[in-house]
This record gives structure tokens, sequence and C-alpha cells, in this order.
């Protein structure tokens, strides 16, 4: 009981606190200070109310037990991470956005190919990809070659279509100055055409690291060799290890979160004159 | 006419590329395993034998077009929609695991929209979480919501729509987030000058102001909840959904069942977007937002 009330009443006095912060000065601190309050109180609650209503660990673990699995079981994460995010997640990423981001480079010159080619990527980033996986799977193999396939796959429309939305952000104005100094077409590719497609492309390329992710990981549901976050979590699951499952979901998120904030730094860095970026 | 030319014949023309390259990618995939059997039974196939072959295999590598929709016709047309083989009961059970998480998602997402649009602490403390919650593989975690639910005993649809929910309510969250905020310092004045209490102006301004981005967000939810139902579906056992469909055809290799599921599945998202579409249009026409 005495879990309950302690949880209960560091929620109140955190969120009190918050709001004091909130509508106080907005300094630089304030604002990274007040989500991470936030966070830590989710910790504490769930800590107190797993604890104060005794709910059984292989219902849901407390936090504390997590950390302690995440702590002794580090070997085999890093095996999974290693199989699932860098050979499966990070090599389908890379040839996934890749392959788009030329296509649409090479489709930007021809009109036709572009309203053909629009609709029909838009209705594809719709459609449940994922479900390609067990074909892939079948194709090539258990190891990570499927995986990265899946990756592929799944990233290649969502950043087509950026990259090609991105494309056409040069206004009129612009590619006329640009033929007034006689550039020829690469010129103008490389100097005002990327760099005005630069904010899409870094859109396409953030919205792919999570669905990178999620690909090579469901990958593994169908089929894989004994290693890998997707294996592990179903697997664990199996045997009602929760905490070993929630040790590799932390590691997901943590790899998730890692991967978006690398892109969104390299984005500030080489879109730093776009109004998103300036205040 | 023309106009309508115009737009449909660059798609047309990519989709009959993009089946010929079907077409095209079965006889190359499947060619190894006619010429196998034929040189087991001693024959020579002639090119066009070899052709025939590779479209009409029981377990091809790619299944021809033409195969996949003959499966579909049979599954869904030939089939009573109660039987356990019909397309047609898996999708309704995905559907309407999709429907309620869909619903879950939009209601969660709308109400912490006006909670972070009228909450100072809340926009602080909860928004970067609602976009770090995104970057987590929630379909990853999938297989646990659903075993633990299971051991609770809640099972059958509300586990899947849970999973749904977590997918969709983040386009909405962030839509809402916007459209809310839409109404210029100018619109805003005005209510003031009204004197319109704090909910007249939400109902009145803010809330038709942000139908159009509510809208876009929705197409993008429902999509993703699709996604979530069936993904939901894998770790259950492939008893039923088209989540099923797809691994109980992996574990038997039965190509064309996988192929056939997942056409269904992408004809379901597509009617359900256009569905959403329809609905936004015949509402902001009647709002007059569009002319």
């Amino acid at each position: 009981m005495s879990w309950i009330i302690f949880a209960v009443v560091f929620w109140l006095a955190m969120w009190a606190l918050n709001v004091r912060l909130a509508y106080g000065k907005q300094t630089r601190l304030v604002k990274v200070v007040v989500p991470v309050l936030f966070g830590v109180t989710l910790l504490v609650l769930w800590e107190g109310l797993v604890r104060g209503f005794s709910v059984s660990p292989i219902l849901l673990p407390p936090p504390s037990m997590i950390a302690a699995r995440f702590a002794s079981s580090l070997p085999t994460l890093w095996e999974d991470f290693v199989q699932t995010f860098i050979k499966g997640a990070l090599t389908g990423y890379i040839i996934g956005c890749s392959a788009a981001f030329l296509t649409a480079i090479a489709i930007d010159r021809s009109d036709f190919l572009k309203r053909g080619l629009l609709p029909i990527g838009n209705f594809v980033a719709a459609l449940p990809i994922i479900g390609m996986a067990p074909i892939l799977v079948m194709w090539f193999g258990f190891d990570w070659q499927s995986k990265a396939a899946v990756v592929v796959i799944m990233v290649f429309f969502p950043m087509l279509v950026n990259t090609v939305a991105g494309l056409s952000a040069k206004n009129a104005i612009q590619t006329d100055l640009m033929s007034t100094y006689g550039a020829s077409y690469w010129q103008s590719l490389f100097k005002l055409g990327l760099p005005a497609a630069m904010p899409f492309i870094f859109n396409g390329l953030k919205i792919c690291t999570t669905l990178a992710l999620i690909g090579a990981i469901v990958a593994e549901f169908f089929g894989s060799p004994i290693r890998g976050m997707g294996f592990r979590i179903s697997t664990e699951v199996g045997r009602l290890s929760l905490d070993m499952v929630w040790a590799e979901i932390t590691v997901a998120a943590l790899a998730g979160s890692a991967f978006y904030g690398v892109m969104a730094l390299i984005e500030k860095a080489v879109t730093f004159w776009h109004p998103s970026q300036r205040n | 006419m023309t106009k309508l030319w115009h737009n449909a014949a660059p798609v047309l023309t990519i989709l009959a590329l993009l089946m010929a390259l079907w077409y095209g990618a079965a006889v190359a995939l499947n060619a190894a395993w006619a010429k196998d059997k034929a040189a087991r039974a001693d024959t020579l196939l002639t090119f066009s034998e070899l052709v025939s072959d590779t479209m009409s295999q029981e377990k091809p590598l790619l299944p021809a077009p033409h195969q996949v929709v003959k499966e579909i016709y049979k599954t869904t047309v030939l089939k009573k929609v109660t039987s356990k083989r019909s397309l047609i009961w898996h999708g309704w059970i995905t559907l309407s695991a999709t429907l309620l998480g869909f619903a879950f998602g939009t209601t969660l997402g709308i109400l912490l929209a006006v909670g972070i649009v009228y909450s100072r602490a809340m926009d602080m403390s909860v928004m970067p979480w609602v976009i770090t919650s995104q970057t987590i593989p929630i379909l990853a975690v999938a297989p646990m919501i659903i075993v633990v639910l299971n051991a609770v005993g809640v099972s059958g649809l509300l586990p899947k729509a849970i999973i749904s929910m977590y997918l969709s309510f983040f386009p909405v969250v962030v839509g809402m987030v916007k459209g809310l905020r839409a109404p210029d310092q100018m619109q805003l004045d005005q209510m003031r000058t009204w004197n319109a209490s704090k909910s007249t102006s939400f109902w009145k301004l803010r809330l038709p102001r942000s139908m159009p981005y509510l809208f876009a967000s929705l197409k993008i939810g429902i999509a993703a909840s699709l996604v979530g139902a069936i993904v939901g579906e894998l770790p259950t056992g492939a008893v039923a959904g088209l989540g099923a469909r797809l691994l109980a055809g992996s574990y038997y290799g039965q190509t064309i069942q996988i192929w056939s599921a997942l056409i269904c599945a992408a004809i379901l998202a597509a009617s359900l977007v256009a569905i959403i579409g329809m609905i936004e249009k015949v509402t902001l026409r009647k709002m007059g937002m569009l002319p």
C-alpha cells in the first residue's frame, strides 16, 4: 500500500513542479528538464504500482527488474543488436534509401514517369508492406539478408515519394536564374535541386529510421537464426521471461531513438538555412 | 475527359510495366523448379512449355498474377462467408480489430491534442514522449502484448485493437495539434472581441479549423491501424485473420495463399483510405471549406 501512496504522491508532486516550470521562465534547461521529469515520473509510477498491487513479474516486471536483467545480459543483447540492427536494418536502410534517392533523380527528369509513379508510390506507402516479410524470408533465407531485403522494400517508397516531392520544391524564379547562368543539368541539380530538396529528403530519412527497425525485427518472426532482437522477443515471450523481452525492447527503443536523433542532427547541420531550423 | 486521361495514362503505363515485370520475374524465378522437374522426368522443355509450367506451379517461388487472382476469386466468391477458408471471413476479423483500434487511437489522439494545445505543462512534458514513442518499434512488442493480455484473460479483438491504437494515435496527435493551432491571431482576437468563452472558441473556431488536418491524419492512421492488426495476428498462432493467413502460408510454403492475403490486405487498406477520403470531401464541402 505504501508503494502506491508513494507513487501517487510522487506523481502529483512532479506534476505540480512541471506546471510551475512550464509557466515560469523558458530557459533551455527548463525545456529539457520538464520532459525528463515526466519520463522519470512515469517510471516511478510504474515501479510503485507494480510493487503496490504486487503484479506478477510474468505479466509486467517493474523497471528495476528490467534494468537488472539488462545489465546482466549485455553480451546477448549486443549480439542481437549487431544481428538485427547493424546487419539487417542498417544495411537495408542504406541500400533502400540510396536506391530510392537515385530512382527519384532518374524519374525527376520525366514528367510522365513522375505523374505515373507518384500516385503508385503514395498508394504503396500506405500498404501493409510488412506482409511481404514471409515471402522475402522464403527467397533470401533465414539470415540477415532477408531482413535487409524487407527493410529495403519498406523504406523504398516513403523515401521515393519524399525525394520526388523535394526535387520539385525549387521555384520557377530559381530555375530561371540557373538557366540565365547557363548552368548544365548536373550543375543546377547539385547547386539548386538537391539543396532545395534536403528538408524533404531528411523528412523521408527520418520516417524510414523507424520503418527500418520495425521491418528488421518483424521479419525475424518469420524465421531467423538463433540470434536477433525479433527472435529473442518471440522466444522469450514463449518462455514467459518478460524481463528479457523488456530489456530487448529497451535496446530497440534506444537504438531507434539514437538512429532518429543522428538523422535529426545531420539534418540540422545540412539544412541550417531552412525556417524550421532557425529560431 | 482529356484531363482524366492526362492523369490516368502515366499511372496505367507504370502499372502495365509492373505487371510485365511481375510476369517476367515469375518466369525467371520459377524456371529452376520447372527445369528440375523436367530433368527428373527425362524430358526436354520447349520454351513455351517452360513458360506455361512456371505459370501453373502448385507452390511457385513467385506466383503469376492470374494465379493470385484465381485464388482470391476461389476464396472469396466461391467459398461461403462463414467458412474458415474464406478470405472475406479472415478479412472481416482483421477489419474489425482495425476499426476498433482506429476508433480508440483517434479518440486518444484528439484528447491528447486538446490537452497539449490548452495546457502548456502538458505540451512541454508529453509532446517529446509522444514523438519518442514512435521511435520504439511497437510492432516488435506486439507478441508480448498479445501473450500478456491473453494470460490476464483478455483475448480476441482487444489486444489487436490496442496495437492498432498505438500505431494510429500518433498521426492524429501531431495533425490535431497543428490543426487546433491553425487559427491565426486575427481570428483568435475576433473571438475575444465577441467575448467568447474558451469552450465557445474551441467549438466554433479551433475545431472546425482543424478538420482538414484531422482528415489528413486519419488517412495515415487507418493505414497504420491495419498494419497493426495484421502484425497483431501473427503471435496468436495463426488462428484467424489476414495476418494468420500470411503466417500459415509461410509455414506451409503456400505462396499463392500468402500473395492472396497480401493483395486482400492491400485492397482493404486502399478502400479504407478511399472511404475516409470520401467522408473528408463531403464534410469539408458541407463546412464550405471546399469549392
